[in-house]
């Protein structure tokens, strides 16, 4: 189990050196940063078009500090099984991984996505997930939740979010989880024991927005932990068989235990426009997730 | 270049055409392998699962769920270092067109096999070259086979070309669907032991690897100005200007290992004295020169020029071939929507005005040319311009009449 | 100058400091710590994702004016709200 004693060694190391074209508050980087921390920065990364192809500035200069293929869009999952058989041939047991947005993941990438999760290709897939296409000025995506503005839903969305990481869990691939920049010790946990795992390992990790939501540039931890603690995010962990409840999401099965939704969605523009009877059928869909992973939880004791 | 070549010892083996390049694939030692099954490449897939299964190739064949996945990891295959290749045909070919792209500009090497096939609809498995020749902007290598022992030639050499420090470009091979790719012709083929000698691995240091610990290195981020990016295509030209000479070089290698002396980027057949020139790509070149063995026979100075390789775009062959003619003749196996045939539009620009020229779409959709049709067609062209003097016909639609 | 090397500095990057600007001068509101209310937790560190707050040995933080983008995300998470946004400006 990590610690911020064991983090401490990294407090001058810059995984991503300062100066990128992020948005100030960014969860793209934050949760980057807690990746490169959990494989001590010695990894490769895939990543296909979306804002991550633009933080990193221009050439002849990139922030990131690892070896980086920027690939078209649909395409990271297919890359990263070719980069990972090449460099699997040459002997190096090096991570590979996919570091994607929920667009490239969701929508354009997803039947390059099951190919790579179907033939449980030795890659580390990190879905970050701001809940829309926001390098192309957040229109909506297939992670979208219900009745979020978005340019391309402006009355609010229509569609569910599509459940991606029990997509994976259906491919059965290894390790699916789901994570939470707010919660970064169980994050690095993950990725550490993902790295202990050969084949296909996927996590869902949420990454509130800032102009996105339309939300405060300082919100962007706040918001990720209110989605927990209300429990609109769930996080769970599948490892080789078993699922479990993540401990900061334990108290939360309770629902007397949750806030009240409207601490998370008030702070978010994006959901200004909803009604009480809106905000009530979010409490639904909110609990029949609930009931289905804690389902699936005893399905995969 | 790789030292002294000698003369290889040569099995003389009957393949389909699909076969023959799954036979230099092997040759090749190729570390990556990934297709998606599509009419008429399936064969080449096939057989090389079956050459991996049997230990007679050792290399990753991944199973993919579209072509465009399959170029998509055969490119991260050539980016991590590996020396990988893959096939297709027409749909399949367009279903990775974006990635075509990526993958030339990124300037890693790669070799793909396009068994040419028409384009729907209506759904057609028959042969027609407009598939290939979609491609002939993206910045790939383009080559196509008139036989099957150019088709295996072809696809052998292909690595090496690619993979020459001062061409860093891919390279796509075409066969005629059915055609070649379905047809049995016996052809010679070295051992593994004098290709090796010939064809070393793959150096994963050129030009770059991405690999866990290794060089900090980034590919692809935003130009600072887009005058980086304009350079980038310059350099890709320049690298185009030096395939011309990396193809003749490695032909000339190649002709030591095996005794097969090609053209490199065309090849003309009886033109030294012929006043008329015939110009085509592909498995109907044979035909043609059929064709043009009965003219020559009625006493017309007619020759034939083969092109091999459209892209680098064999501007220098063209322009010494065709000077002196009275007349040059485009058989196109493709057709360009609003503008005619593809290869007579990129060289009527090189006819000089008072030369005849006329560019014949014919072999569309797949029906056959017989050489006697060929003879008719090249005939009427030539005894017309005898008669009238030079006369310019862009596009002349050849559809013969269908019974019923 | 072979291929590999023309492409170095156009299709090919390296990692430095500032790739995407001097981003310090995005800022509106800048960070200011209060040391004397600092517990060194190191938090503001952890989720700053301009990477510009420096954990030193000594767990003291340090804040590089540099490319800070103000986006307020330290003061927020501070347990002790020892960081305080004060408008650019303002001395």
């Amino acid at each position: 189990m990590v610690t911020m004693t064991e983090l401490h060694k990294y407090g001058t190391r810059k995984f991503i050196m300062p100066g990128t074209a992020a948005c100030p508050g960014c969860p793209l980087q934050v949760g980057m940063r807690q990746l490169a921390m959990a494989l001590d920065g010695k990894f490769v990364m895939v990543i296909p078009a979306g804002c991550s192809s633009i933080i990193p500035g221009t050439a002849p200069y990139t922030a990131y500090t690892v070896p980086v293929l920027h690939v078209p869009f649909a395409s990271s999952p297919a890359v990263a099984s070719g980069i990972v058989r090449a460099v699997r041939q040459r002997g190096n047991e090096g991570p590979v991984v996919v570091w994607a947005g929920d667009g490239a993941t969701a929508d354009i990438g997803f039947a390059t996505l099951s190919g790579a999760a179907y033939r449980n290709e030795d890659i580390l897939y990190i879905m970050a997930d701001n809940e829309a296409y926001m390098n192309t000025g957040i229109q909506a995506s297939g992670t979208t939740p219900w009745m979020a503005w978005t340019t391309t839903s402006p009355r609010g969305k229509t569609e569910d979010k599509k459940d991606v990481a029990l997509i994976m869990l259906m491919h059965k691939v290894p390790y699916v989880a789901t994570a939470s920049i707010a919660y970064p010790m169980d994050f690095i946990d993950k990725v550490r024991r993902a790295m202990q795992v050969k084949g296909f390992r996927f996590i869902h990790l949420h990454a509130p927005c800032p102009p996105g939501w339309k939300m405060d540039d300082a919100y962007t931890i706040r918001a990720a932990r209110l989605a927990v603690e209300t429990g609109a995010w769930i996080l769970w962990e599948y490892n080789q068989g078993k699922l479990t409840i993540s401990p900061p999401s334990i108290p939360f099965k309770d629902r007397a235990r949750r806030k009240p939704l409207e601490e998370y969605l008030k702070i978010q523009g994006r959901f200004a426009h909803l009604k009480p009877e809106d905000i009530k059928l979010m409490e639904e869909k909110i609990d029949r997730q609930w009931d289905l992973i804690l389902k699936l939880a005893e399905i995969y004791k | 270049m790789t030292g002294q070549i000698s003369l290889a010892k040569q099995v003389k083996k009957v393949l389909v055409g699909d076969h023959a390049v799954a036979e230099a694939v092997k040759l090749a030692r190729v570390n990556v392998i990934s297709a998606y099954p599509i009419t008429p490449q399936t064969l080449i897939v096939e057989r090389i699962s079956e050459m991996i299964e049997r230990g007679e190739l050792k290399a990753d064949y991944i199973r993919v769920e579209s072509e465009f996945a399959a170029l998509a990891t055969v490119y991260g295959a050539a980016a991590g270092g590996a020396r990988a290749f893959t096939a297709t045909s027409s749909h399949g070919l367009f279903y990775m067109y974006e990635m075509l792209w990526w993958a030339a500009a990124s300037r890693v090497p790669l070799v793909m096999a396009v068994v040419t096939r028409v384009l729907g609809p209506p759904w057609n498995i028959h042969d027609e070259h407009t598939d290939l020749l979609a491609i002939r902007d993206s910045g790939w290598i383009i080559g196509m086979a008139q036989n099957v022992q150019e088709a295996f030639d072809m696809t052998l050499t292909a690595f090496k070309i690619s993979e020459d420090e001062k061409v860093l470009l891919p390279v796509a091979i075409g066969l005629d669907g059915f055609i070649l790719s379905h047809t049995a012709e016996p052809l010679d083929i070295p051992s593994q032991e004098d290709v090796d000698s010939w064809l070393p691995p793959r150096n994963p240091r050129i030009p770059y690897t991405i690999e866990p610990g290794g060089e900090p290195i980034t590919m692809g981020n935003l130009p600072k100005n887009d005058v980086y990016h304009a350079l980038l295509k310059k350099y890709m030209d320049e690298s185009m200007e030096n395939a011309k000479k990396v193809i003749a070089e490695v032909y000339d290698e190649y002709g030591k290992l095996t005794g097969r002396n090609y053209g490199p980027l065309t090849e003309c057949y009886r033109c030294s004295d012929a006043r008329y020139i015939a110009v085509s790509m592909g498995a109907w070149s044979g035909d043609i020169m059929g064709a043009i063995e009965r003219l020559r026979d009625e006493g017309y100075p007619v020759g034939l020029l083969r092109i091999r390789y459209l892209r680098p775009f064999p501007e220098e062959d063209i322009t010494a071939w065709i000077n002196g003619a009275k007349g040059v003749i485009v058989f196109d196996r493709d057709y360009s929507a609003g503008l005619g045939g593809v290869l007579a539009s990129e060289i009527s620009g090189f006819i000089p005005s008072n030369v005849s020229f006329e560019g014949v779409l014919a072999g569309l959709g797949g029906f056959d040319v017989s050489p006697d049709e060929f003879r008719g067609i090249i005939k009427e062209f030539i005894d017309k311009t005898e008669r009238e003097g030079p006369i310019k016909i862009r596009k002349y639609w050849y559809i013969p009449k269908v019974e019923g | 100058m072979s291929v590999a090397e023309k492409l170095k500095g156009l299709l090919l990057s390296t990692p430095a400091a500032g790739a995407g600007g001097r981003t310090g001068t995005w800022r509106v509101y800048r960070p200011v710590v209060n040391y004397s209310k600092c517990t060194k937790c190191g938090l503001c560190w952890l989720y700053c994702p301009e990477n510009v707050i420096d954990w030193l040995e000594d767990k003291n933080v340090r804040i590089n004016y540099d490319y800070c983008k103000g986006c307020g995300i330290c003061a927020d998470v501070c347990p002790v709200k020892a960081i305080d946004m004060v408008k650019e400006g303002v001395v």
